[in-house]
């Protein structure tokens, strides 16, 4: 502790170096992040197309909000998305993790292949599910057929519209999970699976009985991270779903059957210049995702604790 | 011992066959993107790869200015990496090794800043790009993301572990002030985070495209991305020419993953979890 003298003395002096390396982030925070946050809630109480004059409405936005059906649709279709891309990613994730981890080689090639997706652009991975999709010439019908299945209108039907949503998200995200499951997976003490072992358990048990609850706080991490995620989700059903309508080009493709609730957003702010109503929109979007979290929290952890 | 044999097959046979999901796209994006649409168009589809590749990639260069895109992609993602890894390590050293008066009230502000979607930041940011003039402009998007909450959160976890007090007094004793121990004491200590932190960066700003799409309103300066979805937009239904142009998108990052990537998904999974 003797050498902290000097610093303890010389930093009384002045501390303008430290402030001046952390103020990058902090102006620049201030300027594209605080001032724009507080900015859009003072424009969910106005009127204002970006250049005319801005005018007070008060609760007016939310007031339409609350009747418009639209958003009550894009919040729908939201969750419908959600919940198709979750449950199996977050399910197959936690299998394969078990498989890695009991499985000794190849192990680093396995976790390059299962994390490749994540990083590949989502631009690029949503026009190429677009095209797997395709109800003439995809692969996914081309596989139906073949097997004498009926084909299915994927990007025109409504509830195949979302699983091709979901199907974008799922195929992105399952890796990444499996890979912090089994970083989990691998600071379990061996010596509880070996009780169990001389217990007569099966590995099926195992998994259920050691693996999952000892992850816990790690699956409601990655459940709160799907949800905040999922609800935001945009450039899968914007990408998907822009092509087909040319005339309205941002909503959410035929009978609006993948349209979620920033897509939503982009559309009034950006398509249709309704700055107040955009702005009214995603602080909406941003109270359905705090609620929501919070929700799946006391879910996860209640059940775990059963 | 015969049937731990069968139990290690089958659960590499079933780990392959999520190898082969994971993959996959990108095996029959390169079928598409090397055949005609035509060829594709058949039934039952065609599975191998064609010779019409630099045919394909012809159109894409017809269409959009590939090449231009291309490099405000690069220029976008090379700024913005270059800011990030010096704002963020200097912001992180300074809030691991230094006491000052408001550090702890700063860094929470910080970690409470990790929770604002987005989205909420969108029309006001646009708003304020137009007013500086930068709308359509390459500073739009390198400026406001020159420094972020995450990048500091993590350095500074890092650093913390990474750099050895002991080090830091004895350059203090020598006379070094702040920046030069930042410079000789904590950056040659910090590579393999820097190393992180870099392709964490570079990925994010490659294959950013809500922004860009807000702010990019000169049709003729615009990123990778941004052009892709606007040529899928016109042709979505000439495949082998999206397809190639989805891949020249792509495939770059991929390489440059599967080669770093052993440390890197360490790191992000180190990253994850303490977040």
């Amino acid at each position: 502790m003797s050498a902290a003298a000097p610093r303890t003395r010389r930093s009384k002096r002045s501390y303008w170096p430290q402030y001046l390396a952390i103020s990058p982030f902090f102006v620049i925070f201030a300027a594209f992040g605080l001032f724009p946050v507080l900015f859009s809630l003072y424009l969910a109480f106005h009127r204002w197309n970006g250049l005319g004059e801005m005018e007070f409405v008060g609760l007016d936005q939310f007031r339409f909000l609350v009747e418009d059906s639209t958003f009550w649709l894009a919040l729908r279709n939201t969750f419908a998305i959600w919940f198709l891309s979750t449950v199996p990613t977050l399910c197959f994730a936690l299998v394969i993790a078990a498989m890695l981890n009991s499985a000794v080689r190849f192990t680093s090639v396995y976790r390059v292949a299962y994390f490749v997706p994540n990083i590949t652009s989502l631009v690029a991975v949503a026009i190429f599910f677009g095209a797997v999709f395709s109800t003439n010439f995809g692969l996914v019908n081309a596989f139906l057929q073949t097997a004498g299945l009926p084909v299915v209108e994927w990007l025109t039907d409504p509830f195949g519209m979302k699983i091709a949503v979901a199907s974008v998200m799922t195929w992105q995200w399952t890796g990444y999970n499996a890979i912090i499951y089994l970083a989990g997976m691998q600071a379990i003490p061996s010596d509880l699976y070996e009780a169990a072992k001389v217990d007569g358990a099966g590995p099926v048990q195992a998994f259920f009985r050691i693996t999952v609850p000892m992850l816990r706080p790690i699956i409601l991490f990655t459940v709160i991270v799907s949800t905040v995620n999922g609800l935001q989700s945009f450039t899968e059903s914007q990408v998907l779903f822009g092509s087909n309508t040319t005339l309205n080009p941002n909503t959410g493709g035929p009978g609006q059957g993948a349209l979620t609730m920033v897509l939503y957003f982009y559309h009034q702010a950006f398509d249709n210049r309704d700055f107040g109503y955009g702005a009214a929109i995603s602080w909406a979007v941003f109270l359905v995702i705090v609620l929501f979290a919070v929700i799946n929290w006391r879910l996860v952890q209640r059940r775990a604790s059963e | 011992m015969r049937t731990n044999l069968l139990r290690r097959l089958t659960l590499h046979l079933i780990l392959l066959l999520g190898v082969v999901f994971s993959i996959f796209p990108f095996y029959w994006m390169i079928v598409m993107a090397t055949n005609t649409t035509s060829d594709i168009y058949r039934y039952p589809p065609k599975l191998t790869f064609g010779s019409e590749l630099l045919t394909n990639i012809a159109h894409v260069f017809e269409k959009i200015p590939f090449f231009a895109a291309m490099a405000n992609t690069a220029v976008v993602a090379v700024a913005t990496t270059a800011l990030v890894l010096f704002f963020d390590s200097l912001a992180a050293f300074s809030f691991a090794k230094f006491d000052f008066p408001g550090r702890r009230v700063l860094f929470g502000l910080l970690l409470g800043m990790f929770m604002l979607p987005a989205q909420l930041a969108l029309i006001p940011q646009f708003v304020v790009m137009v007013k500086l003039g930068w709308a359509g402009q390459l500073q739009a998007l390198i400026v406001p993301a020159a420094a972020n909450a995450f990048g500091i959160f993590w350095m500074r976890q890092y650093i913390s572990r990474a750099v050895p007090d002991e080090l830091l007094d004895a350059a203090r004793l020598d006379g070094c002030g702040f920046l030069r121990q930042y410079w000789y004491v904590a950056l040659p200590a910090i590579r393999p985070g820097l190393a992180f932190l870099g392709i964490y960066t570079f990925i994010a700003a490659w294959n950013d495209y809500v922004w860009p799409l807000i702010v990019l309103v000169d049709p003729d300066r615009l990123t990778l991305q941004v052009a892709l979805s606007q040529l899928n937009r016109s042709y979505g239904q000439d495949y082998s020419m999206i397809m190639s142009g989805a891949l020249l998108a792509v495939a770059p990052l991929v390489v440059v993953f599967v080669l770093f990537a052993r440390g890197f998904i360490a790191d992000a999974v180190k990253g994850a979890i303490r977040g």
